[in-house]
């Protein structure tokens, strides 16, 4: 090999068709969000169909195109390690992306909401509604007819706990699976990507079960003030990448059945590996700061 | 590994493909480059004809030409475009084309997904600049978009506003993660980290900037749109929210984004200067240590953008002193640049003047910074036309001109041809001229009291706001100057040589001028 030669791949139409999809993506959601609003049906729903339609054929595609230039042993180990600092990165994102959740959290427990209630340095703020009392969770929010806050919080030791146990369980099993990818017992990895899947969809199940008690029987909703604001916008996002890390977990379950990765290459695999221990430790966090404290 | 070899040499002997799909599907960083810095341009010229409609308007009191609505829009859209439609663009094409070149690789990291950063962009900037017909306008809110006037009364179009930011912020992550990635994997053998050109330095420090906090823009837009649509209270204190809280979380991205737009500008004054002053950059370890430190500094200084709204006291004093902190490194810095051309002989060339007022205009905004940072001063100078000359002062004069100063620099490189000396002369003195006339008596009215983002003020702000006009318009003008030097060059001229300057450093002056369309497939030795 003409050492290391770096693989420039040649053009590609992907890149140009998910800029459309991303637009029509965006351009749908905004619309159908506006027209929740407006009362008038539009066309939104349909744009972002068809723009989500394009987008899971994109990826399908380029993807593919990917695994095809490694399967076909095109790319160096130069190229591994671009991928490698690619995929840290794009996790480094997604910490800040969730960090900026946390954060809020954080002020608005030890500042803001107590300066609403008269505590501390910028407890002036009182006088906007005279006899609000600050508490975590927050149960009587300043305007309760705009933001009834919630009857009850979620009790951190049922589904919570039971929660945590899974997706802790499951980085375990992904990790299982992944020696047995470096040991080359393939039906190993089948069964452990399995069991790790299965314990993925166990987690989405009772977090749906968690909304749903949530909703009906706590008063805890979007509206119930902050405190629902910050549970729902942290555990939402939280599950929605809990939902595109199983995805990407089926796909290297079915990449595994049709005899992809080898021992000492298996980027792809690690890659999802990584960004489920991302999920692992968010959840954590949420579960301390979130359902516990 | 036969048919490794067979597709590689494929690639790499064939020149780019014909027609527009060259463009379409092009994974070549020279042409991803071109395609950022084209784009930036656009957005330049709009964002600009924007801000003439502001001047024109602000010739004199009273309303005349535009409704204050619409006046609003306007500064809007001028603010926001100028920021992800021209900048960071601009600085994004300048590191596509000369990042690779400058580290001996054959092309960025990831070249498909280099191409998918740039081509979100035009469809993020239609999206945006739709909402200008749309019911209701366009956002009117400030580039700064604060809540509640960004929530409770902001118009429709604001949906489109937010979905328009996260494809923005989408294409900056991974044009970012690509830069880094090409940095740390793809230098030439012999290019240690600590002989890499300033410019790769910077933004190296910069992409770090763009992926740590983009996607913390990308949160609060999302805590917007919640609040909007879905009947959160983030942002209002009915529901025990704060609309400071939405400050906090904006200035947590915005601080290090100003950052970002001048960290690139750094880099490129640190490469011109030392080829026209003849002489190896003044503390080059100092430069990298220093814009490292300056990329901390940005993270812990954000509420030097809200003393006003009602901190506690400590918060006041220590947003204070680190922000003045930050003068350190940016003190070193200039220095720097200034120890490198001492005792140099020195030319000045186009790319030269533009570097050097870069050094004399920053610095004054700069100065101007450590004004408004003093807690207790900022109190008066907020909100006002001082704070539009500080960031004008630093992002005009300062990016902006950086950005001029490394096209002339490189762009015998791109094109083959030298650009006409005597108009890039003319071009330069325009804008200087008309750069100081715009924005130097801003520093006045504001000291005065003139607050920002109103179509209308008091008549002793008269004079000065029409000079500021006039010099608007020189700027503006001029810039159609650039657009036709600029196309000169690509058409012909004088041939470059390979060096184009005289001794200057750095691989891209090896290779060949133009550059060909595939630099190093091997990569080079440096020693
Ligand atoms: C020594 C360095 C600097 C210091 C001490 C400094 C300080 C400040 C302060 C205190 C403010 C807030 C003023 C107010 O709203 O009352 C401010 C505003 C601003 N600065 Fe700087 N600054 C510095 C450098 C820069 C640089 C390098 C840039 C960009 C390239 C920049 C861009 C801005 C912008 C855009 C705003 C206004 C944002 C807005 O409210 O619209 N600054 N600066
Ligand atoms: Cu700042």
């Amino acid at each position: 090999m003409s050492s290391e030669a770096y693989y420039v791949p040649s053009q590609s139409r992907w890149p140009i068709l998910a800029s459309i999809a991303l637009f029509l993506l965006a351009y749908g959601a905004g619309s159908m969000i506006n027209g929740l609003s407006s009362e008038e049906s539009g066309s939104g729903g349909m744009i972002l169909l068809a723009g989500a339609v394009l987008m899971a054929l994109i990826l399908i595609g380029w993807f593919g195109n990917v695994i095809n230039e490694s399967m076909s042993g095109l790319y160096s180990e130069q190229m591994d390690r671009s991928f490698r600092w690619g995929m840290s990165w794009f996790i480094f994102s997604e910490v800040m992306f969730f960090a900026a959740f946390f954060g809020t959290l954080f002020y608005v427990r030890t500042l803001a909401v107590p300066w609403l209630g008269g505590e501390g340095e910028k407890g002036v703020s009182n006088m906007l509604w005279e006899g609000f009392q600050a508490q975590w969770p927050l149960m009587t929010t300043p305007d309760m007819e705009q933001f009834p806050g919630p009857q009850q919080v979620i009790d951190p030791w049922h589904l919570p706990l039971l929660n945590t146990v899974l997706l802790v369980a499951s980085s375990f099993t992904v990790t299982v699976a992944h020696k047995a990818l470096k040991n080359n017992s393939r039906n190993n990895i089948v069964l452990w990507l399995a069991v790790t899947v299965m314990l993925a969809g166990a987690f989405l199940f009772f977090q749906a079960a968690e909304y749903i008690e949530a909703y009906e029987e706590l008063g805890l909703t979007l509206h119930a003030g902050i405190y629902g604001a910050t549970f729902f916008v942290l555990t939402g996002f939280h599950g929605l990448h809990v939902t595109l890390g199983t995805f990407m977990l089926l796909v290297i379950w079915l990449r595994v059945l049709r005899g992809h990765f080898e021992p000492e290459n298996h980027f792809g695999f690690e890659a999802v590996a990584w960004y489920w221990h991302f999920v692992d430790v968010v959840w954590i966090g949420l579960f301390l700061f979130v359902y516990i404290l | 590994m036969t048919t490794l070899k067979h597709s590689v040499e494929a690639e790499h002997h064939h020149g780019p493909a014909k027609g527009l799909s060259r463009w379409f599907y092009t994974t070549n960083h020279k042409d991803i480059g071109s395609m950022y810095l084209w784009f930036s341009f656009a957005m330049f010229l709009t964002g600009g004809c924007m801000a003439l409609m502001i001047r024109a308007e602000l010739f004199q009191p009273g309303l005349q030409l535009i409704q204050p609505d619409f006046f609003n829009q306007m500064t809007t859209m001028h603010g926001l475009i100028m920021v992800f439609g021209a900048v960071m663009p601009a600085f994004v094409g300048l590191a596509n084309w000369m990042i690779p070149m400058m580290i001996g690789a054959p092309d960025m990291a990831l070249p498909r997904m280099n191409n998918w950063s740039f081509w979100i962009l035009p469809f993020a900037f239609a999206m945006m600049l739709s909402t200008l017909f749309m019911a209701g306008g366009a956002p009117n809110f400030g580039w700064t978009f604060y809540a509640p006037l960004s929530t409770t009364y902001a118009p429709p179009s604001v949906t489109f506003f937010i979905f328009a930011v996260h494809m923005m912020g989408i294409s900056s992550i991974m044009g970012a993660i690509n830069i880094i990635a090409t940095i740390l994997n793809l230098r030439a053998p012999g290019m240690t980290m600590m002989k890499l050109p300033l410019f790769v330095w910077t933004w190296l420090i910069t992409a770090f900037l763009l992926i740590a906090v983009m996607p913390v823009l990308a949160g609060v837009v999302t805590m917007m749109l919640m609040d909007i649509h879905f009947g959160t209270s983030f942002f209002n204190a009915a529901g025990g929210g704060d609309p400071v809280l939405f400050q906090h979380v904006f200035w947590f991205f915005g601080h290090p984004e100003v950052y970002i737009m001048i960290l690139p500008a750094f880099g490129i004054v640190s490469e011109i200067i030392p080829t026209f002053a003849r002489k190896r950059l003044f503390g080059y370890a100092s430069m990298v240590y220093a814009t490292a430190s300056i990329a901390f500094l940005s993270f812990i200084v954000w509420a030097h953008h809200m003393f006003t709204v009602g901190m506690p006291l400590v918060g006041e004093v220590f947003f204070m002193f680190s922000t003045m902190l930050i003068a350190v490194p940016t003190g070193v810095k200039v220095f720097n640049w200034v120890a490198t051309m001492f005792r140099g002989s020195m030319t000045f060339e186009t790319p030269m003047l533009f570097a050097l007022a870069f050094v004399v205009l920053f610095t004054i905004g700069g100065f101007s910074g450590l004004m408004l940072a003093i807690a207790p001063a900022d109190f008066q100078y907020h909100d006002t036309y001082f704070v539009v000359a500080h960031f004008h002062y630093v992002l005009v004069p300062g990016a902006v001109f950086s950005i001029m100063a490394g096209a002339y620099y490189w762009l015998p490189k791109w094109t083959g041809n030298m650009y006409s000396e005597a108009l890039g002369k003319w071009h330069f003195w325009l804008s200087f001229v008309g750069v100081n006339i715009t924005f130097f008596p801003m520093h006045f009215i504001g000291l005065a009291g003139m607050p920002r983002r109103i179509p209308d003020y008091a008549l002793q702000f008269a004079d000065f706001n029409a000079i500021a006009s006039v010099g608007a318009f020189i700027f503006g003008f001029s810039q159609l100057l650039f657009l036709y030097i600029v196309i000169r060059c690509i058409r012909g001229g004088d041939k470059a040589t390979d060096e184009v300057w005289e001794d200057p450093e750095g691989l891209e002056w090896t290779v060949a001028s133009p550059a060909p369309y595939h630099t190093f497939s091997e990569p080079p030795l440096v020693k």
